[in-house]
């Protein structure tokens, strides 16, 4: 799936509920599902600062794909994490460099998932963007 | 112990707009008052009164307006110095609030008073504004920063604080009642031990000021710092009070303006106090808001505050304590209308952002307070922080609210 199809899924799930509360039950169960960092990468320099709760993400480059791991002790906050891994994991860097992030705000989180939130977003999505165009240098270089 | 009929309580509650706002279609459950509390409408059309018919600058024109807002502005002073028992309105300076009146001191008065080899103690319970200034102080004069341990159930040490206070002791900086625990500080029977090793102490009184009365003069304080904005007025206002002695051999912390005497070249002379602590054009306007706070909290009166307050306290405690899982931090016997608790299983995150969207407003996080956090070994918590407006059906939403998290996080 590309990027664009993962979100447009994405949107459409949130959609099939109409009340705020199973949206949080939906996204409390993703958070469960989330790819867990090996603990050993659980680093300070893969913390993501700017949220209340401690949120790790880290990302592997293979043949040209990242993938990405998190992990959150906030239920909400791994959720968050799960769908933003849904969205950009197995994806080339010139892909996730090029991608849209105004998808959170569609799936009816909006006031929940604001830059203002302490919740780490902001900070997770700049993350993932960082590391792909970190790769897409040294790919670039090599 | 008055009496006070639920009428009293909503009519009360109709002096606040912004209480009758819903959060999601529900209606607001406010119960953030330690970080702000909401404002009646006496304090907003003071502000809007201001600039609408009494605007111009102060303490520098001949012409009626000045003089006026002048007047009105000077009132206020002496209404602070009166309300915190001050010995005079020249002991109250306008600052932006506690923060910047602590930064004033501990630059100010460290400047004169802080060298090397020599000790200032803060505690491990304080907001960082009372911390890191002093930290800073330390720093720059190669002194060292001592620290007052907390007990488990939230208060401060004072057999460690008695061994900490010693000849090289410059000053002792604490709050008057925690922010993050509610635990009220035996303020005067700390000043009476600093001050039998004659240190001066400094009074965060940030949370003081808008659950009881103050006096400073029987506290016998050397400094107490407050802002407006947690004790119903504006924002970006607040004061300190400082003891003559004390203001009138400290530096000026930021220069021009009003606080100047004269001005050459070759030497500029300072005004008098409180002006030498007040550079540039002064907040006004806010100082109108604060000035119609006090006289608001006037006409509430102690008693009332007093008697809602505790009540909301124990019905809150033993409401919250008949859920399974709750944990309170900070148990001392004396304590403010603040809670802060965890909910066992439960990121503290992730039961704020589930209660907010019911429209229940508490605090989560380290409440400015980390050194304490780790003093407890935990990073965060909830804190419900109630005012006199707040009732005991809101107080029975936030545990339902609580239950609903339980259930969805189980
Ligand atoms: C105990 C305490 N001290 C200091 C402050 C800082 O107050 P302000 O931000 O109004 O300067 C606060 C506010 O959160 C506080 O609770």
């Amino acid at each position: 799936m590309t990027i664009n199809e993962t979100v447009d899924q994405i949107i459409k799930e949130f959609n099939l509920f109409d009340d705020w509360m199973d949206k949080y039950n939906y996204l409390i169960e993703m958070g469960r599902s989330v790819p867990l960092i090996d603990e050993t990468q659980k680093t300070d320099s893969n913390l993501i600062v700017g949220c209340q709760s401690r949120v790790w993400l880290s990302s592997e480059y293979k043949d040209g794909i990242i993938y990405f791991t998190a992990d959150s002790d906030a239920v909400i906050t791994k959720g968050i994490a799960y769908l933003l891994i849904r969205v950009f994991s197995g994806h080339t860097p010139t892909e996730i460099v090029g991608a849209e992030t105004t998808f959170l705000d569609m799936i009816g989180l909006k006031e929940h998932l604001s830059p203002t939130r302490s919740n780490g977003l902001l900070s997770m999505v700049k993350q993932i963007k960082l590391y792909a165009l970190a790769y897409q240098v040294k790919e670039k270089n090599s | 112990m008055i009496e006070i009929s639920e009428i009293k309580i909503q009519s009360v509650r109709d002096d606040f707009p912004i209480l009758s706002r819903t959060i999601y279609g529900k209606p607001l459950v406010y119960f953030d008052n330690a970080a702000t509390t909401q404002k009646p409408n006496a304090v907003i059309d003071a502000i809007s009164n201001y600039y609408r018919n009494d605007n111009a600058n102060v303490h520098r024109g001949v012409h009626y307006l000045s003089q006026y807002a002048t007047g009105a502005f000077e009132e206020v002073r002496k209404r602070i110095a009166d309300f915190i028992h001050a010995g005079t309105p020249n002991e109250i300076i306008f600052t932006r609030g506690a923060t910047e009146a602590i930064n004033l001191v501990a630059w100010s008065y460290c400047e004169t008073f802080l060298h090397a080899g020599d000790e200032i103690i803060v505690s491990a319970l304080d907001h960082h504004s009372n911390i890191v200034p002093w930290q800073a102080a330390c720093e720059r004069k190669g002194a060292q920063l001592k620290v007052i341990p907390v007990t488990p159930e939230g208060e401060l040490d004072l057999e460690v604080l008695n061994s900490l206070l010693n000849s090289r002791t410059k000053m002792l900086a604490i709050s008057h009642i925690s922010n993050t625990l509610g635990t009220i500080n035996p303020v005067a029977d700390i000043v009476a031990m600093a001050h039998a090793k004659g240190v001066p102490v400094f009074i965060d009184g940030a949370q003081g000021l808008s659950h009881g009365p103050v006096n400073v003069q029987e506290t016998d304080c050397d400094f107490y710092a407050f802002s407006a904005h947690k004790m119903y007025g504006p924002m970006g206002i607040g004061g300190l009070y400082g003891k003559t002695v004390w203001l009138e051999k400290m530096q000026p912390y930021q220069l021009g303006g009003e606080m100047i005497d004269k001005v050459t070249f070759a030497k500029t002379t300072f005004n008098e106090i409180p002006y030498k602590f007040e550079a540039g054009t002064p907040n006004v306007a806010d100082v109108m808001g604060f000035g119609a706070a006090i006289s608001y909290l006037e006409t509430i009166g102690w008693d009332f505050i007093i008697t809602r307050e505790n009540d909301l306290l124990q019905y809150a405690t033993a409401r919250l304590s008949e859920i399974e899982g709750i944990k309170i931090i900070g148990t001392s016997p004396q304590k403010a209308a603040i809670i802060s608790f965890l909910i066992e299983g439960i990121h503290f995150f992730d039961a704020g952002t589930i209660l907010d969207h019911m429209g229940i407003a508490v605090r989560t996080g380290n409440h400015c307070t980390q050194p304490l956090m780790e003093v407890l070994g935990i990073s965060g918590t909830l804190r419900a922080s109630m005012a006199f407006y707040n009732t005991r059906q809101e107080i029975d939403k936030l545990v339902d609210g609580i239950h609903r998290v339980k259930t969805l996080f189980a």
